[in-house]
């Protein structure tokens, strides 16, 4: 599956009309889970300020905002409250960016520039860390999915994954 | 050893390594830790869009964090750190702040 090319007008990405349903879905979904920007009667917030800045209980959200530090709660915490804001509205302008280019009718190629590219990149790789975290995934995952039978109800979830995953290798060695 | 055997002056300006030196200024580190799920392409892309690392150390220092499990990607201020880690996060690596000790 290497339908990412670079070409003279920048980087196209060939999708087929089912996959562009599911990289929408997906990325509906990863809008879904960062939640709504802040209202802007919230002051504290319109300045990327946040009030409760203590790590999700969600291990997916735990794992797209990591603690930044690993023995010092307090310091996470601090760290938390100034950069999490900020950070949940460059991944939710990352999923835009991607929703975006997708507007396109179905069959009609994505060409995308180096800026739109690298959105599309964290994108993905944030849609990765939130079904790999979901499916608890190990490093020996693929043999693991080899062996899953078609009935499994983490089938589509794995599928869904291992196609991400080898578009996002794609668009990566297109951008080196 | 006789102090008058060698003009101290020199010797003093010589002492100081000029690695120990820039750590002295520089305890903070950035470290990014191992995970199942980010792409080792993309782990090595991310260090060379980051830090502006050539591909070679961009790459070694992935191999690093894939086989040791962790590897110290940059060092500077606290302040610095926290800025690299935050950077680091925006691209959904799994990177902490530490003091060098």
């Amino acid at each position: 599956m290497s339908h990412v090319k670079k070409t003279r007008h920048g980087i196209r990405v060939r999708l087929e009309a089912e996959e562009v349903a599911l990289l929408r879905a997906l990325m509906e979904q990863l809008l879904g889970l960062l939640g709504d920007a802040p209202g802007e009667d919230d002051e504290l917030a319109s300045m990327g300020i946040a009030e409760n800045a203590t790590t999700p209980d969600d291990p997916v959200l735990a794992r797209l905002f990591p603690d930044a530090y690993r023995d010092d709660g307090k310091s996470a915490e601090e760290f938390r409250r100034y950069t999490e804001m900020g950070l949940r509205d460059g991944k939710r302008e990352a999923a835009g960016t991607v929703l975006a280019s997708l507007s396109g009718g179905p069959g009609s190629d994505i060409v995308l520039d180096e800026k739109q590219a690298q959105a599309w990149l964290r994108a993905l790789n944030d849609v990765r860390l939130a079904l790999g975290t979901r499916l608890d995934i190990t490093e020996e995952w693929y043999e693991e999915a080899e062996s899953m039978t078609a009935d499994d109800p983490r089938a589509p979830m794995f599928a869904a994954y291992d196609w991400l995953t080898s578009l996002q290798e794609s668009l990566v060695r297109v951008l080196w | 050893m006789s102090a008058m055997s060698t003009a101290p002056a020199p010797v003093e300006l010589e002492r100081p390594d000029a690695a120990e030196d820039v750590s002295a200024d520089r305890p903070w580190l950035a470290i990014v830790w191992n995970d199942p799920i980010n792409l080792m392409s993309y782990v090595t892309y991310v260090f060379q869009a980051v830090f502006a690392y050539p591909k070679a150390k961009a790459e070694k220092l992935m191999l690093d964090v894939h086989h040791k499990g962790r590897a110290v990607v940059a060092n500077g201020t606290r302040e610095e750190m926290e800025r690299d880690v935050e950077i680091l996060h925006s691209y959904g690596l799994w990177a902490t702040v530490k003091r060098d000790d």
